[in-house]
């Protein structure tokens, strides 16, 4: 079977070298994961471990004001970018106050 | 341009493997000892030490890391260079074909030795037929004198932009490596690198970054296999245009196959290496007793020259194939032979596969003149043995 919607072999640049970085944005890899990561912005002391360990750079740092329920003021929130997260549990492995659950996919 | 001045010198193969790489001015170079090629990276590093040669020789743990490290260098836009033989080329075996598939202008030199177990550090051509598919440009040269035009050659081929595949360039290991020939070099590289100019090509450039040898899925893989078949097949018109070319500055030039004295010939040897001087000596002694006997040589293997090979056989009817390789358990138990059949026979040749000068067991003429008077045999019976002949194996058929 051929895709004849894709390029033709002498429209791919050579030994299929990838001449267009960081094109990996375009290859979702969220559906990848089994169990999903889920930050709990409560609990999270913004130590950032979860940022520096993850493998494929899906936790975002959003610039955004948070108030956790003892009143105490954070001027970032994290989130994770779930088209791209492959679901590895490196983040809630590493973090320090167990602010990740790790919860199952039901789709 | 017009022809150089040259000077002549008594270089064995190794020697004149690393006045070529001398000589195109190769910048990157690593490579594992292993015998019978050591000689030639001794010599590559000496050649560093007097300043003759500027390029870094890059010391290694085995030979996997010795294409690896020059896969990296030309990823990197580097001209480079290593050379192995048997077990060497055989741990290499698996980067062979990553080099291939990243389409990386990697010039290697091969002085072939056979294969392990039992032991042997002798010559047969083992080693090499076990790369037969790695997509890699062949050349087996048979004389010193071609195998330094061969490793220049090997570098204008393997840079062309139609080609960018590999070339290995391989020769009888310990019966060429270390026996001396005259050899004629320029007496000043100023036009091997006029004829080997650096060419723009994709490589791994912080300002303009890529990825090389990425995962594909089944959507792409085939379609870059694909290109390495072209470039193949490219590669025969770029190995005929830089032949003319190498003619034009050195004098010298060899065809994908090479014929001796077949015009009139009923049958004809083929044979590949330095065992083609044999056999030549072995058709002008059969001549001289009145038979039509012929030899052709096989420099290209691969692209394996149908073309020209089928225009070779054109007048005879029936062809001796001499192999120093064994495929076990194959139709047909010679490499080469095994590729010969399918041209000669569509033109009804009879093919016959001769086994010999395994593990450097030696073929002399008289050994020629028997396998060609056996194979007279069978051809006045009409017969076509359906096995390859073992010849000179003890207590064999």
């Amino acid at each position: 079977m051929s895709n004849e919607s894709l390029p033709s072999w002498d429209q791919i640049p050579i030994g299929g070298i990838i001449v267009e970085p960081g094109n990996s944005i375009n290859r979702y890899t969220g559906d990848w994961r089994t169990f999903k990561p889920i930050i709990n912005n409560d609990k999270c002391i913004r130590c950032l471990l979860c940022w520096v360990y993850c493998p494929d750079g899906v936790i975002k740092i959003l610039d955004r004001e948070y108030i956790d329920s003892k009143g105490r003021k954070w001027d970032i929130t994290l989130d994770i970018d779930y088209d791209h997260c492959k679901g590895c549990g490196i983040c809630v492995e590493e973090c320090p106050v167990d602010a990740i659950d790790f919860v199952e996919e039901v789709k | 341009m017009s022809r150089v001045k040259q000077k002549r010198l008594a270089l064995n193969s190794n020697y004149a493997v690393a006045y070529a790489v001398r000589d195109v001015d190769v910048d990157v170079v690593a490579a594992y000892p292993i015998t019978p090629q050591t000689t030639i990276m001794e010599k590559i590093s000496e050649m560093i030490a007097n300043g003759e040669l500027d390029a870094e020789l890059i010391h290694v743990e085995s030979e996997h890391s010795a294409l690896s490290a020059v896969v990296g260098a030309s990823a990197a836009g580097a001209r480079v260079f290593t050379a192995t033989s048997s077990q060497g080329l055989e741990l290499m075996h698996e980067i062979l074909h990553i080099a291939s598939g990243m389409r990386l202008p990697i010039v290697m030199a091969v002085p072939t030795r056979a294969l392990s177990a039992p032991i042997s550090i002798w010559n047969d051509y083992s080693d090499l037929m076990n790369t037969r598919d790695a997509s890699w440009i062949t050349f087996i040269a048979s004389t010193a004198q071609e195998v330094y035009d061969s490793i220049v050659q090997a570098y204008m081929v393997a840079e062309d932009s139609r080609v960018l595949l590999p070339v290995m360039v391989a020769y009888d290991g310990f019966l060429m490596s270390h026996t001396y020939e005259p050899v004629e070099v320029p007496e000043d590289p100023g036009p091997i690198r006029e004829i080997t100019p650096r060419r723009d090509r994709i490589t791994l450039d912080p300002d303009n970054p890529v990825t090389m040898g990425t995962i594909t899925d089944p959507r792409w893989y085939y379609e870059i296999k694909y290109q390495q078949v072209k470039a193949m097949e490219n590669a025969r018109e770029v190995i005929e245009e830089t032949s003319e070319t190498l003619y034009r500055v050195l004098g010298r030039r060899y065809p994908p196959v090479e014929a001796y004295k077949t015009e009139d010939a009923e049958i004809a040897v083929l044979a590949y290496g330095g065992l083609f001087g044999t056999v030549q000596d072995a058709v002008d002694s059969m001549r001289s007793k009145g038979l039509n006997v012929g030899a052709i040589r096989l420099r290209q293997w691969r692209p394996f020259p149908v073309e020209e090979l089928t225009h070779l056989l054109h007048n005879l009817d029936a062809i001796i194939v001499i192999d120093r390789a064994i495929s076990y358990g194959a139709s047909i138990q010679g490499p080469v032979a095994l590729e010969v059949y399918p041209v000669a026979s569509r033109m009804g040749l009879h093919v016959y596969s001769f086994i010999a000068g395994i593990g450097q067991r030696h073929v002399l003429e008289r050994d020629i003149e028997s396998m060609v008077s056996k194979a007279l045999g069978y051809l006045d019976q009409g017969v076509t043995p359906l096995r390859s002949i073992y010849w000179g194996v003890r207590g064999g058929e």
